[in-house]
């Protein structure tokens, strides 16, 4: 059976297929959240040192672990979209770049709020803290760039340059730990031999899970619309029913 | 219950953490489908005015 990969890689017909996907996305995640939250809350034990703040962890991992991911994903597609010229690459790029930002905001959100209580600080020039905070700014230098530029594809080739640049600070977060001496803790999740409670290994892919399906779900809603914004001249968008009403 | 949203005295950390979250989750699915109608409606106006 002969696939055709690249199909998909015309907006016209992607636009289609990411319709398609995201109810299934969306529900995927509520119900992922619905059970991932009642193993956070319920089931998972008491912590011994940190007593019921360690909660805070079932939320500002995920979202921490997210905000680098989608930094690395947007730099690959913003990076295809240099090389290849694929319009489609750019647009998920920019599509990602605002969900990427909002999981910053939330790590280091929900850090501040867990940093308190166990540190005594809302917050600290640490490194591991330092460098997630440039991650946001990348973020938000990505889409202020991006839509200084009124040529698309222009805004496009400019911003993935700052993307890629700027995907040198995604290891340097992760490793931070290691490092330098920081007060953040070590990895949480580790390949070999974790310290944790299974119920808590558990609510935590749970809710990792439940992050990536809404990162899918939100990302190509978005990436609709702007398929839709750039390719707003051509025939195929004219024909479309959502258009003809 | 009030013994679970007390939170053993970290209640403000907890549900302010998880509270933000779900706000941020909240306005962003609202933004996301507002620009798609918003961009949806331009384009039949844009349409109209080629007619």
């Amino acid at each position: 059976m002969a696939i055709n990969w690249f199909k998909y890689s015309a907006p016209s017909s992607f636009y289609g297929l990411a319709g398609k996907l995201v109810p299934w996305f969306a529900w995927s995640s509520a119900i992922l959240f619905a059970i991932g939250l009642y193993i956070s809350f319920f089931v998972a034990p008491t912590d011994a040192t940190q007593s019921e703040a360690y909660r805070i962890m079932f939320i500002h991992v995920p979202a921490s672990i997210l905000s680098m991911f989608i930094y690395l994903v947007m730099a690959v597609y913003a990076a295809l979209g240099l090389v290849l010229n694929t319009r489609l690459s750019s647009m998920m790029a920019t599509a990602l770049a605002p969900t990427g930002a909002l999981f910053a905001i939330i790590a280091l959100w929900t850090g501040a709020l867990w940093g308190k209580p166990m540190w005594g600080a809302w917050w600290v020039w640490d490194a591991r803290l330092t460098s997630e905070l440039i991650l946001l700014f990348l973020y938000l230098g990505f889409i202020a760039l991006h839509s200084s530029i009124d040529d698309p594809r222009r805004a496009d080739r400019a911003a993935a340059l700052l993307a890629i640049v700027g995907s040198v600070n995604v290891p340097i977060i992760y490793f931070s730990v290691n490092w330098w001496n920081t007060l953040h803790q070590g990895a949480t999740i580790k390949f070999t031999g974790t310290s944790m409670h299974v119920s808590m290994q558990q609510a935590l892919l749970l809710m990792m899970l439940a992050c990536w399906f809404y990162v899918f779900a939100v990302t190509l809603m978005r990436v609709r619309s702007i398929i839709l914004e750039r390719e707003r001249n051509t025939q195929w968008v004219a024909e479309l029913e959502e258009v003809k009403l | 219950m009030s013994e679970f949203f007390a939170m053993n005295g970290y209640a403000f950390y907890v549900w302010g953490s998880y509270g933000l979250a779900l706000l941020i989750f909240i306005i962003e699915i609202a933004l996301v489908r507002h620009k798609r109608k918003i961009t949806l409606q331009q384009l039949r106006l844009m349409r109209d005015a080629e007619e």
